[in-house]
């Protein structure tokens, strides 16, 4: 599309963070007028989540606690995309992984660090054999990986809910299992934050304290580092160019000497293993515990999202999954301050991905703006 | 023996009941789908119609307007899938997704307006009547809690639901329109220089299928319960979706799949409310274990329409 002479901008204009910068445009553009006819100030309301996400230190850090697990289920979908495949199951996978965190972090007796390394091991094993089986299914049996994912979802959430029914899992008649281990937690200072030695120290710091109310831990600069290692494997080895080969076509991949069923389960192995560390980074780090589920949580389901608003690349997830993150956790806080229905969230993200999904629509757009600068 | 035979009628009964919804969405995937437009956003449909009709059905006191208004707010989003998908060459599955969100936005951020600020409605005044008891009187042309009670005394919905199964069926291979909606899913280049509207099927076929969707959603909030609530459509979309794959993308095939996940949801309520000793929410994973047996099992590679997903574009570029 663009020629050799073409300028930066042009490159610009016609690619893909173009594409994405004006559909978040259109989501904040289109939910201001939705806020408007509602009756609400668009810019009050735009204030008060900025507010609620910049203005104290303690805010941003539950932003990025927030966007923790969408960056990571992001990153799952985002990798099966790339082979070709839907992967609807990081919401399955996610479950799985955080119940095999919960019990190898409340079971197990191990020290410190090497209790953290098993409860994720345990998480990313269960999650990568959940995704697994819908790749194998789909490669031996041709079962449409929508399906088999939509269904493994429902099966582990009621296998996670039977598996709190055991009485020394979990607490009966709370709805809750017993906290995992402290030689499990992933938390930041988790301890030492509650010792008198450091509410002493926080007394003396206010803007660490602030920082440390929200349960800060090491699951944002591990979803970083699986943002790299994604990123890492798809575009720098021979299994990555694989996998995207066969995503991209298929019947020359296979042509060509790879195997499209073997790529197919190795690719949903990893994306399964992705989205159960996700659960197992937010049992270890925030809940320390997990709850029987009425209805799905919803992070593998955001995690499409932001893969989607993130092109299916590793860094666009880890900027798609903060914008997410911030836009829910400052989103809430428009209800109580304003009486503005939160969900205009939803409704915005919705827009974005719906413009995401028509780069001809935004093409169409800036053409007519490039055409009428030069006239 | 009476008593083994009500239990079977009780099964029977809460199996059509929890079979309809999908049915409606189910159906209206197998429209869109064979017409090449996949259809992902089911669930937002569906769920933007549960609260678009126990909304209007408590405003009025009238569940049949609410039923019709649930279909027109689906409609709504499938019109929006239909601009883009058909008209601007979307990713089809990007777009379904963004209707899932746009869904259950609209509906709670309307919920929250309307209902003071709550993400449910209260309860209709007025459900979807019973045809039996309304004809006839309740309780007159059957027994109470006898056999034909429990099995054909049904909301009205479900009726409508097998009788929309039989339209759909009859639509999609005896009549010409049919013929055409499977020709532009097939080959949309050979319909279209047959003279077919691929750009008018399409649009309709979308639409359509948000109409049903919508359907669904009020099929479940103001029949089998009488209110919305955040919490009601929960995944139901994604099964349809799921059933009407598992019934090849035909109407009866997706009648079965339904009646199959209805009746495991049926034999898990009985089970509970008899106290049989296992596991509750083991038992719950059978309808999902079931299907994915089946699919691998007998059933197999289901072929979809070959165009599906494909973006048509009419001389352009």
């Amino acid at each position: 599309m663009s020629s050799p002479g073409s300028s930066l901008k042009e490159k610009f204009l016609n690619g893909a963070l173009s594409i994405t910068l004006m559909s978040v445009i259109s989501g904040f553009l289109l939910g201001g007028i939705i806020l408007l006819l509602a009756g609400f100030n668009p810019l009050e309301a735009y204030g008060v989540i900025l507010k609620g996400i910049f203005s104290r230190p303690k805010y941003v850090s539950y932003v990025i606690i927030y966007s923790t697990p969408l960056i990571i289920t992001g990153l799952s979908v985002a990798f099966a995309l790339r082979t070709g495949l839907f992967n609807i199951g990081a919401e399955g996978q996610y479950i799985m992984g955080a119940l095999a965190a919960a019990a190898a972090g409340y079971y197990l007796k191990l020290p410190m660090v090497l209790h953290v390394v098993a409860a994720v091991g345990a998480a990313v094993l269960l999650a990568a054999f959940w995704g697994g089986l819908a790749g194998w299914f789909k490669a031996r049996f041709g079962v449409n990986e929508v399906i088999s994912t939509i269904m493994l979802n429902w099966t582990a959430l009621y296998i996670s809910n039977w598996a709190l029914t055991i009485d020394s899992f979990g607490r009966q008649g709370t709805g809750k299992t017993y906290a995992i281990q402290p030689t499990a937690h992933i938390d930041i200072l988790g301890q030492w934050k509650r010792t008198p030695e450091g509410i002493a120290f926080l007394r003396e710091h206010p803007m660490l304290w602030d920082i440390l109310k929200s349960p800060v831990n090491l699951g944002f600069v591990c979803a970083l580092l699986l943002a790299a290692l994604v990123w890492y494997i798809l575009n720098k080895t021979t299994l990555g160019y694989e996998l995207r080969a066969v995503g991209h076509n298929p019947q020359a991949a296979e042509a060509g000497g790879i195997s499209v069923k073997r790529s197919m389960v190795i690719s949903m192995l990893i994306a399964g293993g992705l989205a159960g560390a996700a659960g197992a980074f937010q049992v270890l780090g925030v809940s320390h515990r997990i709850a029987t589920l009425a209805i799905m949580e919803g992070y593998g389901f955001d995690g499409i999202a932001v893969s989607l608003i993130g092109n299916n690349s590793g860094p666009g997830c880890v900027f798609a999954g903060l914008l997410f993150g911030a836009l829910k956790y400052g989103g809430s806080k428009i209800q109580d301050v304003m009486g503005a229905p939160t969900e205009v969230i939803n409704i915005m993200i919705g827009i974005i991905i719906f413009f995401v999904a028509m780069p001809k629509l935004i093409r169409l757009i800036l053409a007519y703006r490039t055409r009428r600068e030069q006239s | 023996m009476e008593f083994f035979v009500n239990d079977i009628a009780f099964i029977i009964g809460t199996t059509l009941m929890y079979s309809t919804p999908l049915i409606y969405a189910a159906v209206g995937g197998v429209i869109t789908e064979r017409s090449g437009i996949i259809n992902i956003g089911l669930e937002g449909m569906m769920f933007f119609g549960a609260f678009v009709g126990a909304a209007v059905a408590y405003f009025t006191g009238d569940p049949w307007l609410g039923f019709v208004c649930a279909g027109l707010a689906g409609a709504s989003l499938g019109l929006l899938h239909a601009i883009a998908t058909v008209s601007f060459s979307a990713e089809q599955i990007v777009s379904g997704i963004a209707i899932n969100f746009l869904g259950v936005g609209f509906a709670l951020f309307i919920s929250r307006l309307v209902f003071d600020g709550a993400t449910q409605t209260l309860t209709v005044p007025n459900k979807i009547p019973l045809p039996f008891d309304f004809l006839f009187g309740e309780g007159k042309l059957f027994p109470s809690a006898g056999f034909m009670d429990l099995v054909f005394n049904r909301f009205a919905t479900v009726y409508l639901a097998f009788l929309l199964v039989f339209v759909a069926w009859f639509v999609l291979y005896k009549t010409s329109l049919g013929m055409r909606l499977r020709a532009v899913g097939e080959h949309p280049e050979a319909a279209d220089s047959l003279g077919i509207s691929v750009f008018k099927i399409r649009y309709g076929a979308v639409i359509t299928s948000g109409f049903l969707a919508g359907l669904g959603g009020a099929a479940m909030s103001i029949a089998v319960v009488s209110r919305f609530s955040n919490t009601l459509i929960s995944g139901h979309g994604f099964i349809a979706l799921a059933a009407m794959i598992f019934g090849k993308w035909k109407p009866q095939g997706a009648l079965l799949a339904c009646l199959i996940f209805g009746g495991a949801k049926g034999l898990e309520i009985f089970m509970g409310a008899k106290g049989v000793p296992i596991p509750s929410s083991l038992l719950a994973t059978l309808p999902y274990i079931l299907t994915i047996v089946i699919l691998v099992g007998w059933v197999g590679r289901s072929q979809p329409p070959a165009s599906i997903g494909k973006i048509f574009d009419k001389g352009e570029n």
